[in-house]
């Protein structure tokens, strides 16, 4: 009884919004006016779409602090993953990322959209993962192909680099930092360096005490990202003065490289890479 | 010798006046009632007399005016009327508060501040419950402890807002034989009270407030009269005469007199 | 005598409690050193990991935990005499949170980076307020409720404008930080932090202590107090501004915790007598250790969750309000 009213009223807000878009239609052709909420998706969907199929991107893809492809994504109209918004866009897919608000997403399939959901890269085989299925949802197979094979390429170029074995942290603001089964542990370990947050027997994105930072002391410090001009007592971490102590060599890698997983986040490894290069002539 | 003098005191609450050209001098020896109905400007007229309240005119104090704080709390204690004791502090500490003026800088007092703390208890008849918390004394018993309290401030004045009341028969007139005794040890005493019967029979001299001034001042016998408590008070009382005193009993409200107009009945202002 | 050689012990065993757990906290912490190690490592001259940690970490931490609990059981016990009041405390008058307004506005503005000491003189600023907004409303013999409802609508204004400069400011981590600000922490802050605020919190200690004999006095009341030479402006002065400098300055660097103040005179009135004069330094002593264990306890139940003070403060500090709302209802209306 239940299942038949809901039915019922999904059947009236169905009629009511005159929406087009029958479930079956979906899988036959590529969807042609694409709207992605996430960060993540908005990259990936700029790097695989082909023209004209991407109509709108998230505010965020156009913050250069974030988003590598800040500048291109300009070119394209800009969403706050409102659901009001996106249903006057009319696509007809929509993108999400899996952390996109549960109410949005909801809503927006309520209202009889359809909403494909990208989980966030947190290792290599997660990035290959995510660049094929997109390539298959937008109907841009080749392209993704192209994609997975210049990223393996990249990682075989670094891993042909020889390096000395490095230790190093990252410190992000309020005292975080990535352990095991991050992809900032992954791009770590590509380049040929020894992760402290993984040493320690942290895993995820968790919090790394000050004290321990100390005691580890790790030969480089990647202290780059989520950094902001203004001020937040989030980032009082930087300008403790046992911080600074801290004999380790600081390297900012920009977070716009690393917050999502493509074949750009490669270039966080060479940052790391060339720094911990630098650092072998030192104690 | 004067130890308070008053001089054309005006005393405005808001816009309001209280007290209205008060002029009066108390001198060592003296006990004197201020008496007066509800709202006269009895208690006013004591804060004044202190400094608590704004007021336009002259105060003296033991011959001096424009006294510091400090100087004052020699020459003057207080008994408020109020009676709220905010900390459950022991008894004796609550005497002992009444050394504060004289600024031995520590609560453990000097030979002689003990001296005094301990005549005070004894006057007052609280020396046996001194480590009983204050907070927890009945009415009377609490009176009794703050009147010591201002007794061992050890001042030439003392300027009391109601001390008698709530205080049973007997403590009523030990009090008055005290202040009476305080008198005339060459101190003076000022103290606010509605019992006409004791305030006739144990004070020297009287003085008589209505509507903030001044309507009587002078021997009891001279303020008590049949017709100024109908006035005034808008009561008929019973005068007479003992073998060592004077007798006031109110009897009843005077004829044609409605209580809640007396205040208007009066009409005599000498002094 | 026998009162006095009682107050004596009080503060003795509360001083003794104090320097334990002042040692105790230099102990706790995420990496764990030895009590010999860490205690050692404070008067070495090397500059180790184990050095760093112990003079830049957990000494500031100590000394902060130790200077704000003081200064809330102090202020507490001020407050409580001055408005005579069992209920007065700056967080429930709204002290608290108005000096965390005027950090925050310093801070996420820029200027305390421009101006240091614009951080702590902001937050002075917005607890002179609070107090003077609240004692308006209540006046000097207000009674117990208009206190507290005054404090409540300061605390509840000044919380909101706190969120509202967060939630302005450009810097995404800003708007999560209302949590510190709101509950206070004294993790990880540096010796910075102790330079900074404690000059403010040693003047309004001074400030405070001088007002024990004029708040013995005020225990009879106003008037009577003034008839006994207490000069009620100067105590008026004394207490909002060593309220204001002390309190202040401690939420400033650590946010605001509330109910220490509250607990602790309560806690030590019966035993100093119920002096007001004698609560103050038992207060003082009272709070150093109450927030001390406080802050040691964050550290061993949540080791690197960043477990906020005024959780656990709170857990105790509340259900004691309520109880002593119970107690003195019937003088509240």
């Amino acid at each position: 009884m239940a299942g038949i009213l809901r039915k019922l009223s999904r059947g009236a807000v169905f009629a009511a919004l005159l929406l087009p878009a029958a479930s079956a239609a979906w899988a036959a052709e590529p969807p042609k006016r694409v709207v992605s909420m996430n960060l993540c998706t908005d990259e990936l969907a700029m790097l695989i779409a082909a023209p004209g199929q991407l109509y709108s991107v998230s505010y965020l893809a156009a913050d250069p602090g974030s988003s590598v492809l800040a500048t291109q994504a300009g070119g394209y109209a800009v969403n706050h993953g409102l659901a009001e918004e996106i249903f006057l866009m009319q696509p007809d897919l929509v993108i999400a990322g899996t952390y996109t608000t549960r109410s949005t997403v909801t809503l927006l399939r309520r209202l009889g959209f359809r909403v494909e959901e990208f989980a966030p890269e947190n290792s290599f085989d997660d990035i290959r993962a995510n660049l094929k299925r997109m390539g298959e949802i937008l109907g841009r197979q080749q392209r993704a192909a192209e994609l997975i094979a210049e990223f393996n390429v990249g990682l075989d170029e670094l891993a042909a680099r020889k390096a000395p074995a490095r230790t190093v942290a990252f410190y992000y603001a309020n005292s975080y930092t990535s352990g095991s089964g991050t992809l900032a542990d992954a791009i770590v370990k590509a380049s040929g360096l020894v992760n402290i947050g993984d040493t320690l027997g942290l895993a995820g994105t968790t919090k790394l005490p000050l004290e321990m930072l100390l005691i580890a002391n790790p030969d480089i410090i990647a202290d780059g990202i989520d950094r902001y001009d203004t001020p937040a007592l989030a980032q009082e971490n930087f300008v403790h003065p046992a911080y600074r102590a801290l004999p380790g060599r600081k390297v900012a890698v920009p977070g716009k490289y690393m917050i999502c997983g493509a074949p750009f986040t490669l270039e966080a490894a060479r940052i790391l890479k060339d720094a911990a290069t630098d650092h072998g002539g030192q104690p | 010798m004067s130890l308070l003098s008053v001089s054309n005191l005006h005393v405005a609450l808001g816009a309001r006046p209280v007290l209205k050209d008060v002029s009066f001098e108390v001198t060592a020896g003296e006990f004197v009632g201020l008496i007066g109905p509800n709202g006269a400007g009895k208690s006013t007229l004591l804060r004044a007399a202190l400094g608590l309240a704004p007021s336009r005119g002259r105060i003296a104090i033991g011959g001096d005016e424009g006294l510091s704080s400090r100087q004052r709390a020699l020459r003057i204690a207080y008994l408020a009327q109020e009676r709220d004791i905010a900390w459950p502090v022991s008894v004796e500490a609550v005497v002992a508060l009444g050394r504060a003026p004289h600024g031995s800088a520590f609560s453990n007092a000097a030979a002689q501040d003990r001296r005094i703390i301990e005549q005070a208890m004894r006057r007052m008849e609280i020396a046996a419950f001194r480590d009983r918390q204050a907070t927890q004394l009945s009415g009377g018993e609490k009176a009794r402890v703050l009147i010591a309290r201002a007794l061992a401030q050890d001042a030439p004045l003392l300027l009391a807002d109601e001390p008698a009341s709530g205080l049973d028969p007997s403590h009523q007139i030990v009090l008055m034989r005290l202040f009476a005794e305080l008198a005339s040890e060459g101190r003076a005493v000022v103290a606010s009270m509605h019992d006409l019967g004791m305030a006739a029979r144990w004070c020297s001299r009287l003085i008589l407030l209505d509507h903030g001034m001044i309507v009587a001042d002078g021997a009891p016998r001279a303020v008590l009269t049949a017709e100024r408590l109908r006035s005034v008070y808008g009561i008929e009382a019973h005068l007479g005469e003992a073998a060592d005193g004077m007798i006031v009993q109110p009897l009843d409200i005077a004829a044609g007199v409605d209580a809640a107009t007396t205040q208007s009945g009066k009409e005599q202002h000498d002094g | 005598m026998t009162d006095t050689a009682r107050y004596r012990v009080v503060l003795a065993i509360l001083a003794a409690a104090t320097v334990v757990l002042f040692l105790l906290s230099l102990t706790v912490g995420p990496a764990a050193i030895g009590l010999g190690d860490s205690l050692s490592a404070l008067f070495s001259d090397k500059r180790d990991a184990i050095a760093l940690i112990m003079r830049e970490i957990r000494l500031p931490r100590a000394i902060l935990g130790l200077m704000i609990g003081a200064t809330l059981g102090l202020s507490g016990a001020a407050l409580q005499g001055w408005l005579r009041n069992p209920l007065a405390e700056p967080g429930l008058l709204g002290v608290s949170a108005s000096a965390s307004l005027g950090a925050v506005i310093a801070i996420y503005t820029g200027f305390s980076a421009l101006f240091p000491l614009g951080l702590p003189l902001a937050a002075l600023g917005g607890a002179v307020l609070a107090v003077f907004v609240v004692q308006a409303m209540a006046g000097l013999r207000g009674g117990t409720l208009t206190i507290i409802l005054s404090g409540v609508a300061v605390s509840a204004f000044a919380g909101a404008m706190t969120s509202l400069a967060l939630n302005l400011s450009p810097n995404p981590f800003a708007a999560l930080e209302i949590m510190f600000w709101m509950l206070g922490s004294l993790t990880d802050r540096s010796m910075t932090h102790v330079w900074l605020a404690a000059p403010f919190m040693l003047v309004g200690w001074a400030m405070l202590a001088s007002l024990g004999r004029a708040l013995d006095a005020l225990t009879l009341g106003s008037d009577t107090a003034a008839s006994m030479g207490v000069n009620l402006r100067r105590v008026q002065f004394l207490a909002v501004f060593g309220t204001a400098a002390s309190v202040g300055a401690a939420t400033a660097v650590a946010g605001a915790i509330g109910f220490v103040g509250l607990v602790v005179p309560h806690i030590l009135r019966p035993l100093v007598g119920a002096r007001p004069s004698r609560l103050l330094p038992a207060s003082a002593l009272g709070g150093a250790a109450v927030l001390l264990t406080a802050d040691i306890l964050v550290r061993v139940i949540a080791p690197g969750r960043d477990l906020k003070l005024g959780v656990l403060t709170a857990i105790v500090g509340a259900p004691f309000f309520l109880w002593l709302v119970y107690r003195t209802r019937r003088q509240l209306l």
